[in-house]
């Protein structure tokens, strides 16, 4: 099998002609957006390159320490960014469970998929760790995102309806149960549309990195089945989770509903 | 019943002492925001007061499981929400939501008739007029027979005619099964025809408490 073609400096300064031609199409119509493409471009390099010599130091010398710092800076960074992609106001109360759905939900499928479906060994190898890692919680974090939306919008909007079921006897459960499964509905859908399309309207990124790294399609093909299904499970983990416990935070000991 | 002592809430409401009695039909009068609603909310426990103590049948409602008295005690917003699907489906959403045996279609047809909707049980709710919703919200609320119904402005988006058959229904209905019904209006004219006792709130007090046909 053959290995992956080295690129270059002059081969990677070369792609950068793509960026050339963006820059030359928006001055041309008269986009004000050169400033943003050009800091997005040194941004991304910048990023990668930081990524792949930190990744290259921890392969080469791999310790459990590494990896599970690694770990907390990913669960971190995603619990952060659900915070500030939030249009609403989060609660304190709130911000916990998504902290806790978060860092649970994604461990625990993280963990299933390592070491149980995998079975990496040592059990804190890096090369397996980190990528499948991210696809995880990077996935989840999403998932949360768009669920923590949903629900404070909803709840919100049908504050009224909410207040009237309560009034006729309803547990705060039944009366935000439309609620909170419309909220879930919208977290995974983009999961499960992106399985619909896998292998014919997209060719995911990490067999697309197995292949030119001479892996066979049909080993690669294994493992983006096996992480399509790792990351549907922990999207539809922690976003159950969130919902579950999040939707109680609205109400207080009383059964009222506290917007 | 109900029993208020020193309630006071935000600066809504501020009542010394208040009873309620059951088996009574109590007509709570004022104008807009003289804290009519902000009082039925407080006896539903959807609120609960800054100060001052609430009880129903001399239990402090702080004691009672919120979602079991408002079971026993229930509620009727001026705007009831509508939810979507039949008729038959948001007849029966009150009595899933508080947990009793779903009613067979011909109890269903009987209270319909009861508020004077003659509809198919199978039809739209959404497409009901203002006035036909309102009559299948307190349909909804009739199913449920509870001890007490709170209810708020039930006559508002019905013409006089309908509006008198209703308040009538419900009066006889609530003598009959000796049910205790407290009725925000904004008509003196259902106060004075239809209730034993008539209580005026003005900014938040309770301004007189009178007999009314009785």
């Amino acid at each position: 099998m053959k290995g992956i073609i080295d690129l270059q400096p002059w081969q990677l300064a070369a792609a950068y002609l793509f960026i050339i031609l963006l820059l030359g199409i928006v001055r041309v119509k008269g986009i004000a957006r050169e400033k943003e493409i050009v800091i997005s471009t040194l941004r991304m390099s910048l990023q990668l390159f930081l990524t792949g010599y930190v990744l290259a130091y921890i392969f080469d010398f791999s310790h459990p320490g590494f990896t599970i710092l690694i770990l907390i800076f990913m669960e971190a960074f995603a619990v952060h960014n659900i915070y500030k992609r939030s249009k609403a106001v989060l609660s304190k109360k709130l911000k916990r469970i998504i902290a806790f759905s978060m860092v649970s939900g994604s461990l625990l499928s993280l963990c299933y998929f390592l070491f149980v479906v995998i079975h990496i060994s040592p059990w804190y190898e890096p090369r397996y760790f980190i990528p499948i890692g991210g696809m995880i919680i990077g996935n989840s974090m999403t998932g949360v995102s768009l669920g923590v939306s949903r629900l404070v919008d909803g709840m919100n909007t049908h504050k009224h309806l909410i207040e009237s079921s309560l009034m006729l006897g309803a547990t705060p459960k039944a009366a935000s149960r439309q609620i909170v499964n419309n909220a879930f509905d919208a977290a995974i859908l983009p999961t499960i549309n992106n399985m619909v399309g896998m292998g014919i309207v997209s060719l995911p990124g990490m067999m697309t990195g197995q292949i030119l790294s001479g892996t066979s399609p049909t080993i690669a093909i294994e493992y983006q089945i096996a992480i399509m299904l790792g990351i549907a499970g922990s999207v539809s983990l922690t976003v159950i989770m969130f919902l579950q416990l999040g939707y109680k935070t609205f109400f207080n000991s009383r059964s009222q509903l506290e917007i | 019943m109900f029993s208020l002592k020193s309630v006071k809430y935000k600066d809504i409401l501020d009542i010394e002492e208040l009873f309620i009695p059951s088996g009574k039909v109590s007509c709570i009068v004022g104008e807009s925001g003289s804290g009519k609603t902000t009082l039925i909310k407080l006896l539903n426990n959807l609120i609960s007061p800054d100060a001052g103590i609430i009880t129903y049948k001399e239990t402090p409602l702080e004691d009672i499981n919120p979602v079991e008295l408002r079971r026993n005690v229930v509620m009727l917003p001026q705007s009831p929400p509508i939810f979507s699907g039949s008729i038959r489906d948001n007849l029966l959403m009150g009595l899933k939501f508080s947990e009793k045996p779903l009613a067979a279609d011909e109890k269903l047809n009987a209270v319909l008739m009861n508020v004077k909707l003659e509809k198919a049980l199978e039809e739209n709710a959404e497409k009901l007029s203002g006035g036909e919703k309102q009559r299948l919200a307190l349909a909804r609320v009739l199913l449920l027979e509870p001890e007490v119904f709170l209810l708020d402005e039930p006559s508002s988006a019905l013409d006089e005619s309908t509006e008198d058959l209703i308040i009538d229904m419900l009066v006889s209905y609530s003598k009959a099964a000796n049910k205790t019904l407290v009725m925000v209006t904004h008509s003196q004219k259902v106060a004075r025809n239809f209730s034993d006792i008539i209580i005026e709130i003005k900014k938040g007090k309770v301004i007189s408490k009178k007999e009314g046909i009785e």
